[in-house]
């Protein structure tokens, strides 16, 4: 390996940085109102785009000179949209569920107007001392931002945002260093892979710094899959110049020439703002040849995966990217040793590249300040399920899964009872109440038999079944599994078909050793790391609350009243309102129908469980009932 | 030429260095169950999850297809835990086979017998369901009759279609249970580019895909003695 520093390097990259924070100064200068709208896929999803151009029309109408930037994402999705605004002499204030009336109403009552709209606002965003500041809410202080603190607060379409919120200025200094120097930086910080299994990520640049072979590759995995998981897609999505500037650092270690970014097709949000931060970070000679102005060379290419989960599997994501069917391979060898076109590679996820600048500028010793003994610096999760705040969060290793869960998210809705936190997504597992204080890291969680995977939470509560829940991911791996090797393409078939019998009634009580023998010999005995954990949710929903798969099995009875087969549905007679008919008309099928008294009749027979006739009949009534078994249905009197 | 002194089954052998222990131990006269290993291929598929065994100071079973020869190593093909595993894969094959072997032209040149016997594995094992996948077998081809209910997806065709023969008309489609062995567009043989060369007949160790009007028992015999 040899150094790329030559004296120049600094004062190139000075002269960049004067440039974007002039431009970031003009933004701010203190003389036009600021407007921020999030416009990541979230954002969009709940109307962002609307609600952008209902605020670029109403500026329009009033001929007002305002700033309007589209940010990223402030991990806040659950009231998306969000809108930051900056008048000058006044606290920059964010707002959300904003709809585009609510929209129009902020650029007359706050931006034209005096008024700053507190009905519909967050909080501020700095602390003053007239508007209380978001950050007074609880969750902030569990949260710490590290590579989510840029997320909604700069616009990722422009290069010189990052760059004056101190982006590129660790690529400086690192082209200064030796890579040996910048490898014991990352060793010292305890910086472990955040793509689920944790290995140590300057055990793996050593590795491939010290393999023979070139060129070498670095590729960043971006191939985020996990029902529920999120994360990934909101930083390319929010800071993609984190993760290049990331990549071209582990690129100078390694001494690779060539990287790529495996993003997934479906982020096309993504992948759209990835391919311009590219473009720009070339233009101001940050990637490609010559590298500020040295003698390093590293380019980075974007490649769309198809969409099949195991290729975020490495072997399998690289055979993918050589334009092979997307199958994995047996390990040794690693990609890190013999990898793209048997060449050594690197392979990070996403956030493990977003964090290695951050590490650069604040030192080794900051980071691993933050965290527990083996799991330094944070965790990001994405909160989503049966929980008021989904969205994005930060938290430092170590925090428990109540805080996240009860304090960042702010509990489960509609007063129900939690009863799991699903982690890791298919590989993962679910972990029941008794495991909330457990503090979080990639070991703590291994032992309780989930893992950290990429980061996906799903939270369930009372009315989730947690052997359905077990068979919809064990469904998931099946029909994601490559097929390739026996155990994992019709083990998983086999325990598949177990739980879709304990659902339906089926199930037998040998069925459960089944699973268990079945689990540890899938683990033991499949090809890649999507077998080796697949029956993850089965062990777990198994440990923590095998009382579940009891009630199917032996009682012919779901205790969440969710799976079909072991449900019924019945309306109390006693609560029905004569004169109501509401259910009647809704049903599908024609089931309800009102005897001599006008009570209205659920006929089981025809009865299709579509849940309409619940949902239909009023509040104030409450008559329809979920009963399992089905069997608990009173006969009814004087049927023919 | 360096060789390799190891043990297998307490039994002393040579082998090449860089070889895998699974030919290492079939060159010795050593049997380990596989369907899917080639050994001119460049790397192993390592799909089958029948060739484990224990190594001393391994952490758990090891696919035999997969590790190489080691100087001093000492491998176990009878221990209790790789045997576990490969009885489970091969109990898993079955479960998804028709096993018929009566009126299956494979009848006797069967590697799924064979393994079974070795195993002491049931051809109708009782612990898991039986789930086969009912697909239309293909007759097309003038040469061989291809049943992809009887496949086990070793890929040793595909293997010989494509990498032996650089003719490439079978690959696989599918993920999951669902996958499959087939033509492009799942065509029928007859309307994909195959010659005819009956090779991907040949190397099937089961009665997937079978030689039209050949016993395939007799003809296996023959090739084993036309190669002695």
């Amino acid at each position: 390996m040899k150094i790329a520093g030559v004296p120049e390097t600094d004062s190139t990259f000075e002269l960049i940085k004067s440039h974007a924070l002039s431009q970031w100064q003009e933004l701010y200068d203190g003389t036009k109102p600021v407007i921020m709208v999030g416009t990541t896929t979230c954002g969009r999803a709940a109307g962002a785009l609307e609600v952008l151009q209902a605020i670029r029309d109403e500026l329009a109408k009033d001929h007002l000179d305002a700033r309007v930037v589209e940010v990223g994402c402030m991990g806040h999705c659950y009231a998306e949209p969000l809108v930051i605004i900056s008048k000058p002499g006044h606290p920059t204030m964010a707002y959300g569920y904003v709809t585009t009336e609510i929209a129009r109403r902020l650029v007359k009552d706050y931006v034209i107007g005096e008024d700053i709209s507190l009905e519909f606002s967050l909080g501020a965003l700095e602390e003053n001392d007239l508007i209380p500041s978001i950050y007074d809410l609880p969750r902030f202080a569990y949260e710490k931002q590290i590579i989510l603190e840029n997320c909604g607060h700069i616009d990722p379409e422009d290069i010189d945002h990052y760059i004056a919120k101190g982006g590129y200025e660790s690529l400086a200094k690192a082209l200064q260093m030796q890579p040996q120097e910048i490898m014991e930086e990352i060793r010292r910080s305890g910086l472990r892979g955040r793509g689920g299994a944790g290995f140590p990520t300057w055990q793996k640049w050593e590795i491939c710094g010290n393999s023979r072979g070139r060129p070498k590759y670095v590729i960043c995995n971006a191939d985020e899959g996990d029902p529920g998981a999120f994360m990934d897609r909101a930083i390319l999505e929010s800071d993609p110049h984190s993760v290049i500037e990331g990549m071209v650092i582990a690129a100078y270690v390694v001494g690779a020439r060539h990287g790529y970014i495996y993003v997934r097709a479906e982020y096309p949000l993504a992948v759209h703002r990835v391919r311009i931060a590219l473009r720009q970070a070339r233009r101001l000679g940050l990637l490609g040849k010559n590298i500020l102005g040295g003698d390093f060379n590293f380019d980075i290419k974007l490649f769309q995966g198809s969409g099949a989960f195991v290729c975020g599997e490495e072997t399998a994501l690289i055979a993918s990217l050589e334009g092979r069917p997307g199958l994995p391979q047996h390990r040794p060898p690693f990609p890190a040793v013999s990898g793209l076109n048997g060449k050594p590679t690197l392979i990070d996820n996403v956030k493990t590249l977003a964090y290695v600048p951050r590490i650069m500028m604040n030192g080794a010793a900051w980071f691993s300040s933050t965290g527990t003994e083996e799991s330094k610096g944070t965790a990001v999760f994405a909160l989503a399920g049966k929980v008021v705040n989904t969205g994005l969060t930060e938290v430092p290793m170590g925090t428990t899964l109540r805080q996240v869960i009860f304090d960042v998210g702010a509990g489960i809705p509609n007063g129900k009872r939690f009863k799991a936190v699903q982690i890791g997504g298919p590989s993962g597992g679910c972990l029941p109440e008794s495991a909330l204080d457990l503090p979080i890291d990639f070991d703590s969680l291994t032992e309780a038999g989930a893992m950290m995977g990429s980061g996906g939470m799903v939270v369930l509560d009372e009315d989730d079944c947690m052997v359905e829940v077990a068979r919809y991911f064990l469904e998931f791996t099946q029909r994601e599994s490559c097929g390739k090797c026996t155990m994992c393409r019709l083990g998983t078939k086999q325990m598949l078909e177990i739980l879709d019998d304990i659902t339906k009634g089926r199930g037998r009580m040998e069925d459960i050793d089944t699973l268990y023998e079945m689990a540890e010999d899938i683990k033991a005995g499949s090809l890649c790391g999507l077998g080796k954990t697949a029956p993850n949710p089965v062990l777990t929903t198994l440990r923590y609350f095998r009382d579940e798969y009891e009630a199917h099995i032996k009682e012919r009875r779901c205790p969440a009243h969710m799976c079909r087969d072991l449900i019924a549905y019945y309306i109390l007679p006693e609560k029905c309102e004569r004169s109501c008919d509401a259910c009647v008309g809704t049903c599908t099928v024609e089931a309800i129908s009102s005897n001599k008294k006008g009570i209205k009749v659920i006929d089981q027979e025809k009865c299709v469980k579509c849940n309409t006739c619940l949902q239909a009949c009023p509040p104030q009534y409450n008559a329809v009932i979920k009963l399992s078994p089905p069997e608990l249905v009173p006969a009814a009197k004087g049927k023919k | 030429m360096n060789g390799v002194s190891l043990t297998i089954d307490g039994k002393r052998i040579k082998a090449r260095k860089g070889e895998k222990v699974l030919w290492a131990a079939l060159d010795n006269g050593i049997y380990i169950p596989n369907l899917c290993a080639i050994p001119e291929a460049s790397a192993p598929f390592a799909g089958c999850r029948l060739c484990f065994v224990e190594i001393e100071g391994r952490n758990g079973p090891v696919t035999a297809c997969t590790e190489t020869v080691e100087e001093g190593m000492t491998v176990n093909t009878q221990g209790p835990k790789a045997q576990r595993l490969a009885r489970t894969a091969l109990e898993l094959l079955l479960a998804s086979h028709p096993v018929d072997c009566a009126h299956c032209p494979a009848n006797r040149a069967c590697e799924l017998q064979k393994i079974a016997f070795h195993l002491r594995v049931k051809l109708k094992p009782k612990r898991f369901r039986k789930i086969e996948r009912e697909l239309p077998i293909d007759s097309s081809s003038p040469v061989f009759t291809y049943d992809p209910n009887k496949c086990v997806l070793c890929g040793k065709c595909v293997w010989a279609c494509r990498e032996q023969l650089s003719i490439g008309v079978l690959g696989f489609a599918q993920r999951g249970f669902k996958r499959v062995v087939t033509t492009f567009d799942n065509r029928p043989i007859a309307e994909s580019n195959c010659q005819g060369c009956g090779d991907c007949a040949a190397v099937c160790p089961v009665g997937a895909m079978v030689l039209k009007g050949v016993n395939k028992a007799r003809a296996s015999h023959a090739r084993a003695k036309s190669r002695e």
